[in-house]
């Protein structure tokens, strides 16, 4: 029994200390991300890991690069907290007609991840961002 | 009797081994396997079959198959305790990450009778609703395990009514994004309607006594993409009045990549057939295809 509550300890003071680490620093998630300069390095990142894929590349194929890449760094920035109002089209009505299948957009989401890992985005920052973008799930696949 | 008991072991070796190679073909060979669900969340393999964490069933189905992908997963796992020691191999199939089916084979080795228990579970699992990851709420997942043991004298003779028996569950999990100082975190609940002694390995039932809800729970760190760290508790029922006890562990899961998983954990397995104190070691290994 006395390893066990030794683990639990150790559990949660690994835990605790991430919390007083986190509390620290109070930027917000753009700024987390690196502002400007960082979101647009992972939005290029992305790109490039989306050109060199033979699985979902076929979804992006007519696409417009620049206005694509516009889209998704002002998305970002809002989505994150940045001085930015996104004025793109909705999910909705971007991915209507595309009927993107849920495993093409996991996917596009370790793409991202792949990204934000070139970038050096810390672990826990990657999660922040994961969790503004998932809701916006069931608003992308099969329209 | 000795003879037969030896080669029943060399054919647990020869399944161990050709389940080991299996394994390293996946991590050695590029084979195009399902992996339309992030790293490390399909969670492990339980030690009935069903995918989970060590000892409870999660609402996540095996392997890494999205809506549109069919996955297949193998496993073995050892728990050894004081006096007892669990040798469990499985085979999982995810089909269109909306019903799983397991079969598992267990070997329960009784130290002080030197004699093994085995027992065999046929497991099929369906998600109800829900995405452990994307949705807003849980994923929900109703399951069963039917068990079927194939050496009863032991259990018959500590009082347990049944040979074989059919577990069923509800469970549901969520992996909250960020949540825990921007880490990942993830619980399961699941309930679970049972009459099994020790899981089974002892009969079900037993004299005046009926089948119970019992409440099993996981809860899970995310410390990177690829280590999570946890603790899971099962209850248990007492139908031979033994004073079979509730399971708990502590456990580390580690998942280089989306073909395989390796899972360590510290387990009190409490009282079982009125030995107490039976705590120790759990190692698990999965290979996703």
């Amino acid at each position: 029994m006395n390893t066990i509550k030794i683990l639990i300890a150790i559990v949660f003071c690994t835990l605790t200390s991430c919390v007083s680490l986190s509390t620290d620093n109070k930027q917000t998630l753009y700024q987390e991300l690196g502002g400007e300069t960082g979101i647009e390095n992972i939005v290029d990142d992305l790109i490039n890991e989306i050109g060199n894929d033979q699985q979902i590349f076929h979804y992006f194929a007519k696409a417009d690069i620049t206005h694509f890449r516009q889209g998704l760094i002002e998305h970002f920035c809002a989505i994150s907290n940045g001085p930015c109002e996104y004025t793109g089209d909705n999910m909705i009505d971007i991915h209507t007609g595309m009927n993107v299948k849920e495993t093409d957009f996991n996917h596009l989401v370790d793409l991202l991840i792949n990204a934000m890992d070139q970038n050096n985005v810390p672990h826990s920052v990657q999660n922040q961002l994961l969790a503004k973008l998932v809701p916006l799930r069931k608003d992308i696949i099969y329209r | 009797m000795n003879l037969s008991n030896g080669c029943n072991k060399e054919m647990l070796k020869l399944k161990h081994l050709i389940l080991a190679s299996l394994i390293l073909l996946v991590v050695h060979t590029n084979v195009r396997s399902a992996d339309g669900k992030l790293l490390a969340t399909p969670g492990v393999s339980q030690v009935e079959g069903s995918a989970g964490g060590g000892i409870v069933p999660w609402a996540q189905l095996a392997g890494y198959a999205s809506r549109e992908q069919i996955s297949g997963s193998g496993y073995c796992s050892k728990v050894s305790v004081d006096d007892f020691a669990l040798n469990v191999c499985g085979v999982q199939a995810n089909f269109f990450d909306r019903v799983e089916v397991s079969y598992a084979k267990q070997s329960f080795e009784v130290k002080p009778l030197n004699t093994d228990l085995k027992q065999d579970i046929v497991g099929a699992k369906v998600r109800l609703y829900g995405d452990l990851v994307y949705s807003k709420w849980p994923q929900i997942s109703v399951g069963i395990q039917h068990k079927s043991l194939k050496t009863e004298t032991i259990a018959f003779a500590l009082g347990a009514n049944k040979k074989s028996d059919t577990d069923f569950y509800i469970a549901s999990s969520k992996l909250h994004l960020g949540a825990v100082a921007g880490y990942n975190w993830l619980w399961n609940v699941s309930l679970r309607h049972t009459q099994a002694n020790q899981m089974g390995l002892l009969g079900f039932g037993g004299e005046g006594k009926n089948k119970q809800w019992l409440l099993e729970a996981s809860t899970a760190v995310l410390m990177s993409r690829h280590i999570a760290i946890g603790m899971e508790f099962r209850e248990k029922p007492d139908n031979l009045n033994l004073g079979e006890d509730h399971w708990r562990d502590v456990f580390v899961a580690w998942f280089p990549n989306k073909s395989v998983s390796v899972t360590a954990a510290w387990v009190d397995l409490g009282s079982i057939a009125a030995i107490n104190d039976q705590t120790g070691w759990y190692l698990s290994v999965t290979g996703y295809l």
